[in-house]
């Protein structure tokens, strides 16, 4: 199981939760358990998020690889200037 | 993707200054920009906009207008569909109102005559039968519940109950327990800010000329950050396929992310579908203020508390951004970028997006941070002051640094903030004296810097030199750069090398030339390039010296044997390997394609001095120093000039920059006599510190580095102002009646 860190304004929709639990080993997998698990989070999913996977910062990129101890936060998707 | 098993530290190209490719075009008129290009049987492409800030449109009747003649066609939002895509339906509805108009300047209607007479002619007759709605231009009246609405039912399902109608968006970021945090606090201050919307204020209006054919193939040629973003926009609201719609960028005359979407493109290409001909839109200057993104505006409040010795206990920022008249998600990276540079057990970042009766925000340098940070830093500083405590040191007791956990959530690897703060500590301008009237600001700033989708070909010339095709239009010098990491890689001198940018047709796809992420993902895909052509020259070589492959290594632009067991052979260069090439297998050339990742976040450091006229309210900015970790200087001279344009910017942004709007809603100062940019004569020379603290991301090191430069001058510059008067404000822009003002207030 990877330990997700959600930013605050999604916690709502799941279940006021800071964190949760899914099974993935990479971004893509990661997403589709937190829609599966959270349905009320697939509209941000879909809308596009970023992921911090050990302090580095990934857009898109599904087969970045997720292990059980990395430390993951879901971020919004970034644009830049 | 980790590179640090093939990371140089010693370059022989990288890090030097080699004459810019693109700089004899443009000093002597070579160089095609947007408005260049002029194709036979083009006609003149003119956009009719809305004189209200909100309004019904009833009905559009341009029957004498196309009864002109030598006008060849007229569109209106009619003439285009309605996509699925709630985004790509916003992009459209900001180039062609639908039903009704949201801002003083929407387009409603546009038409392409033979000639510009025409074409003006034209417009005067297109009658819009109006209904004035009621309209609302600040974003704090904009999220009240009664305020008119700008758009129904937009909000997306993060935005809390009880919010007004106009909230589309809300974020939230942080850790720790803020109360408990405050509760440490020898002094809590909480401050209230405000920031005007600013403009890009690229040199360049916007310009295309579209193409379409009666096969359904267009050419679109146009001035653009991203011409594989506008091919993927415009074959959207046109309804054709991305293959059929060649899109060629021209030279740039600036960009700063303003030109990352797309305003008259799809109308350019709707009236040559229509008119059977090119047609060819050049924006007003007016136009371009009126209905072009600025940046967003902003209403922000900031607590934060302090122990008596500098340390700071707890950090809370409420941010409230308008972006015009459709949804964005801006606060959201002013949120996670407003306590960055600090390592803090309790912060919180609360934000807002609201609509309003403005022209759309757009990207605008590191957007959304600027302003987030110009509040931090503030309230940072004048804790600071009152607790006597110098704003330097207490930035270096609490920042951010390797292991610190982000106040946006991450851990932060190795990042350059403490050298940065530490260089600028030891620097000769932070001992300066001070005379009377005059003080200094400081202020930390954070980008997160991106990579993204990225194609680049190399092929190795049968003479020896390098031809590099690459797809992001060049803002910042990147041409140079490419050209210098290949010769780097490849060992060629760079002047053997030429990077061209290419149509949408011609590579895979090229991400926007934004997030600070040219360098180095197009640098990184670059390098791959090269290894990708130099396995190629090393596989042939094995073939002609009759040896395997994994014995020939790459050395000082040639293949040598790997060691005295490989064989007895003399080295060959790339000349010698490539004027063989025909013999020995074909073209050589190598290619990589990647959605590049690892790009590091950034820090800078700013300092500025000012002298205030108390007679007349006027800053005078006396000194400026830039310090900022670029991770690896590949063109130091671009990586200062993107350091000096960012504190320029900022220091527009901080003194005089403001979209200013009557009680009409209408804006008032759409020309830059009004809308005052700094020019040479308002400013010193902008000294630079460049740092580098390698990135482990990329195989040379090489970090972003054109955002961070605009995030802290507002604060950098708003500090030094409030200790050179005594004052603080407030309120950006610190413009001369409202300094005089809090001088006079202050008695």
């Amino acid at each position: 199981m990877v330990s997700v860190k959600l930013w605050g304004s999604l916690r709502d929709l799941a279940e006021g939760q800071e964190t949760v639990e899914v099974e993935a080993s990479n971004f893509k997998e990661l997403l589709d358990a937190l829609a599966a698990k959270y349905p009320a989070l697939k509209p941000q999913i879909d809308r596009g998020v970023s992921l911090a996977v050990d302090g580095l910062v990934y857009r898109n990129s599904w087969f970045t690889e997720v292990k059980p101890d990395s430390e993951v936060v879901l971020m919004p998707y970034m644009k830049g200037g | 993707m980790n590179f640090q098993s093939n990371t140089k530290a010693n370059f022989k190209v990288v890090g030097t200054r080699v004459p810019r490719p693109d700089g004899v075009d443009k000093v002597t008129g070579r160089a095609l920009y947007g408005a260049d290009l002029n194709v036979p049987g083009m006609q003149v492409g003119l956009i009719l906009r809305s004189p209200h800030a909100h309004a019904t449109i009833n009905r559009i009747d341009t029957s004498a207008a196309a009864a002109l003649p030598g006008v060849k066609a007229i569109v209106t939002s009619a003439d285009l569909g309605v996509p699925e895509d709630q985004s790509l339906r916003d992009v459209q509805d900001n180039c062609l109102a639908r039903g009704k108009v949201l801002y003083d300047g929407h387009a409603v209607a546009a038409v392409a005559a033979k000639d510009m007479a025409t074409a003006k002619a034209a417009l005067k007759l297109i009658k819009v039968d109006y209904t004035p709605l009621p309209h609302v231009t600040d974003v704090d009246e904009a999220m009240k519940s009664d305020a008119p609405v700008v758009q129904e039912a937009r909000a997306d399902e993060s935005v809390p109950a009880g919010c007004g109608p106009n909230v589309t968006h809300y974020c939230e970021f942080g850790h720790g327990d803020l109360e408990a945090g405050f509760g440490k606090a020898d002094l809590i201050l909480e401050r209230s800010f405000t920031t005007a919307a600013t403009h890009q204020g690229y040199i360049e209006p916007h310009a295309c000329v579209a193409s379409y054919g009666n096969d359904d193939k267009a050419d679109l040629w146009c001035t653009t950050q991203g011409q594989y973003f506008v091919r993927d926009l415009c074959s959207g609201i046109l309804g054709i396929e991305g293959s059929q719609l060649r899109v060629t960028a021209s030279e740039i005359g600036g960009g700063f992310g303003g030109k990352t979407t797309v305003f008259i493109e799809p109308v350019a290409l709707a009236l040559s579908r229509k008119a059977g001909r090119p047609v060819k839109i050049v924006m007003s200057r007016v136009d371009v203020f009126r209905a072009t993104g600025p940046t967003v505006s902003s209403s922000m409040d900031v607590r934060i508390g302090m122990t008596k010795d500098g340390r700071i206990t707890a950090a809370e920022a409420k941010l409230r951004y308008q972006g015009g008249a459709f949804p964005c998600g801006t606060v959201d990276m002013g949120a996670q970028a407003a306590f960055a540079a600090y390592d803090l057990k309790a912060v919180r970042t609360q934000g807002w997006n609201a609509l309003t009766n403005r022209p759309k925000e757009a990207a605008y340098r590191a957007p959304g941070a600027p302003m987030a940070i110009y509040a931090v830093e503030s309230v940072v500083d004048e804790l600071c002051q009152q607790l006597d405590l110098d704003p330097l040191d207490v930035r270096i007791l609490n920042a951010a640094d390797a292991g610190t956990k982000s106040s946006y959530g991450p851990t932060f690897d190795q990042i350059g903030l403490l050298a940065t703060l530490e260089a600028a500590k030891v620097h000769d301008h932070y001992r300066a004296p001070l005379g009377e009237n005059q003080g200094r600001g400081l202020s930390c700033g954070f980008w997160f810097n991106f990579g993204g989708n990225t194609s680049v070909s190399l092929a190795i010339n049968s003479d020896g030199t390098v031809s590099v095709t690459e797809g992001n239009p060049d803002i910042g010098g990147s041409r140079a750069s490419i050209s210098m990491m290949a010769a780097e890689e490849l060992g060629v001198a760079y002047e053997k090398v030429r990077t061209i940018i290419t149509d949408t047709n011609s590579l895979g796809q090229n991400d926007v030339t934004d997030g600070s992420r040219v360098t180095f993902a197009v640098g990184l895909a670059t390098i791959k390039a090269a290894r990708a052509a130099i396995r190629v020259m090393c596989g042939r070589v094995a073939k002609i010296w009759g040896i395997d492959e994994d014995a020939v290594v790459w050395e000082d632009g040639a293949a040598k044997p790997s060691g005295p067991n490989a064989g007895d052979f003399e080295p060959m260069t790339l000349a010698e390997i490539a004027a063989i090439s025909s013999e020995t297998g074909g073209p050589i050339a190598g290619h990589h394609e990647v959605n590049a990742e690892g790009a590091g976040v950034s820090f800078g450091v700013h300092l500025a001095d000012v002298e205030v006229d108390p007679e007349t309210g006027a800053t005078k900015v006396l000194r400026y120093t830039v310090f900022q970790d670029a991770g690896k200087a590949v063109h130091p001279d671009y990586v200062e000039g993107q350091m000096q344009g960012g504190a320029v910017q900022g220091i527009g942004w901080a003194l005089n920059e403001e979209y200013i709007y009557g009680e009409d809603g209408r804006l008032q100062n759409a020309g830059f006599l009004d809308y005052r940019v700094p020019v040479a004569s308002d400013l010193p020379n902008i000294d630079t510190v460049i740092l580098e603290i390698p990135n482990p991301g990329h195989p040379y090191g090489v970090r972003g580095v054109g955002e961070t430069p605009i995030v802290p001058p507002l604060a950098a510059l708003s500090n030094a102002v409030g200790r050179a008067i005594g004052v603080r404000l407030h309120d950006l822009p610190m413009s001369p009646p409202k300094i005089l003002k809090a001088v006079m207030t202050k008695g």
